[in-house]
């Protein structure tokens, strides 16, 4: 094997591994989860309330 | 600081976020302090008053280090341990640990004040302590990543908060930067030697160097605005799905992009090209932060108006989106070669460590300093607002006369004449370079000025009487 095909199945793996984290982040199994993390740094108040950012809006 | 004991917090340690809030402004104030009397020696040389102690070649590595490791280390420790125990409702895993961090680290912040002057160095630049200190250093490190991840390990909620996610890749690559970095064989208590030689030691310095620059002064700091941006608009993040692709690519990338530091030098071709790819790739995920910070701010830019807090942390972003522009653009090679080794690469890193690092750290830092203190609010807001104004005055003075010396000096080093003979001597672009000298030191000096109005603020908020309900200190 030489060096460009190598090089270029290290391209292919990280095109492969950015679309994964991207489609892991979209998918709608994780938009539960992801809006109770978006709202940690609000959960230890005393006035705890949900709010919500442009990931629910859009998604609503 | 022991005096403070009704101060105390009774489900977190606020004790250790106090002590690294405050001499956060402390180092701030000395280092930067160093740093105006560099810039000035610069343009008049003789404020070195020829003692070897006060020597610019001694002074310039004390100043980077008290302002990234002492200032930006300080902020650091200050806001990850206590981001670490709010979204993860839980107490720091030992005070005992805290406190051998906190003393630890201002024990090496001392070591450094006196070997430097001393002219004891490694001569890596940014990595200049000697053997000894590295290794105290490396302890300190370890109980940080300890008590740290400890305490993200006993969490009572089921998510790590993505600001966590920037400390702890911070902690980790740093970890491992400043071992590999400091390799090194001791041939007396002040004197070693780098274990690596020639062009590989080149370019172990410079994969340290600019992953100190993406994980240290990046990744660390982005972990305050992932936290400190949200809590004091009073919105959550624009896009955590955004948050979680900005991780990854941030960290994936920054780690190949150190050979830019060493173009047309004797690193392979390659090496640099990839280098410099690497770098304009960087784009995307440093944009990718900048805009999911500011556009938390979406259906709240009133709150700027009236909140210097807010602005600050905000025109951080705006400052760091700019040197995250400029950083990939001179990372290409022809640009770097009109730029490197100018003063333009000086104001590349003030744009970045004034405009973005400095000032999100005092946004958090005046965030903190009521909550850490039991008051409902920060002395004068009105102090904060000059404040802001002065920090950002003092960063555009410094970065406009950097270009504009960087530029010139790069176009006069590279004229010739037609029979092949340099235009200019280099002296002679030393001497046009005086007025951009003396401006960067007009801009330095209001920058540290507003330093010291911010540590009047906070001694005088710590002299307030006592937030009347635990209501608003809660926040």
């Amino acid at each position: 094997m030489d060096t460009g095909t190598l090089q270029g199945i290290g391209t292919l793996l990280a095109i492969l591994a950015f679309s994964g984290v991207c489609v892991w982040a979209w998918s709608d199994k994780r938009k539960a989860d992801f809006e109770e993390a978006a709202n940690l740094p609000f959960a230890d108040d005393t006035a705890a309330r949900p709010l919500q950012n442009r990931d629910q809006e859009s998604a609503s | 600081m022991t005096q403070h004991a009704s101060l105390e917090h009774p489900a977190y340690n606020y004790q250790v976020v106090r002590q690294f809030a405050v001499m956060t402004v402390v180092w701030g104030i000395v280092g930067m302090l160093v740093g105006v009397l560099i810039a000035a020696q610069l343009a008049w040389p003789a404020l070195n008053f020829d003692l070897p102690w006060l020597h610019f070649g001694r002074l310039r590595p004390l100043h980077t280090n008290a302002v990234i490791f002492a200032f930006g280390g300080c902020a650091l420790f200050a806001t990850s341990l206590y981001v670490v125990q709010r979204t993860c409702q839980a107490r720091l895993i030992s005070d005992a640990l805290a406190q051998i961090v906190f003393w630890g680290w201002q024990l090496v912040i001392l070591a450094a004040a006196i070997s430097l002057p001393m002219g004891w160095t490694s001569g890596k630049e940014y990595a200049e302590l000697e053997w000894p200190i590295d290794i105290l250093i490396t302890i300190v490190w370890v109980s940080y990543a300890i008590l740290f991840f400890g305490t993200i390990m006993k969490r009572k909620t089921s998510h790590i908060y993505v600001a966590n996610w920037f400390f702890g890749a911070f902690i980790i690559t740093v970890a491992v930067l400043h071992l590999v970095n400091s390799a090194a064989m001791p041939v007396s208590l002040t004197k070693s030697y780098s274990a690596y030689a020639g062009t590989i030691d080149a370019m172990v310095q410079w994969w340290y160097g600019h992953n100190a620059v993406g994980f240290f002064l990046t990744a660390g700091f982005l972990g305050i605005m992932y936290y400190f941006v949200p809590k004091q608009a009073e919105r959550p993040v624009y896009s955590y799905r955004l948050s979680i692709v900005h991780f990854w690519a941030l960290i994936a990338i920054y780690m190949w992009a150190g050979p830019h530091h060493l173009h047309y030098t004797a690193l392979p071709d390659w090496a640099q090209s990839l280098g410099m790819v690497m770098s304009l790739m960087l784009l995307a995920p440093s944009w990718g932060g900048m805009i999911n910070g500011i556009m938390t701010l979406s259906g709240a830019w009133h709150k700027l108006r009236s909140d210097p807090i807010l602005r600050f942390l905000v025109v951080s972003l705006s400052f760091y989106g700019m040197s995250t522009f400029e950083g990939p653009m001179m990372s290409i090679k022809t640009v770097n070669a009109l730029s490197h080794y100018t003063d333009w690469t000086i104001g590349h890193v003030h744009s970045g460590a004034l405009g973005w690092v400095a000032m999100v750290s005092i946004g958090a830092i005046y965030h903190l300093i009521p909550i850490l203190f039991g008051k409902a609010r920060m002395y004068s807001l009105d102090m904060i607002n000059a404040h802001f104004w002065m920090s950002t005055i003092g960063t555009v003075l410094y970065i406009a006369s950097m270009w504009v010396n960087g530029l010139m000096q790069g176009l006069m080093w590279r004229a010739y004449n037609a029979d092949g003979t340099l235009t200019y001597s280099f002296a002679e672009s030393v001497a046009a370079s005086y007025p951009g000298y003396v401006v960067r030191v007009i801009g330095g000096a209001i920058f540290f000025a507003g330093m010291l109005l911010m540590a009047w603020n906070i001694w005088k908020t710590a002299k307030m009487p006592a937030a009347q309900s635990g209501k608003e200190v809660a926040a």
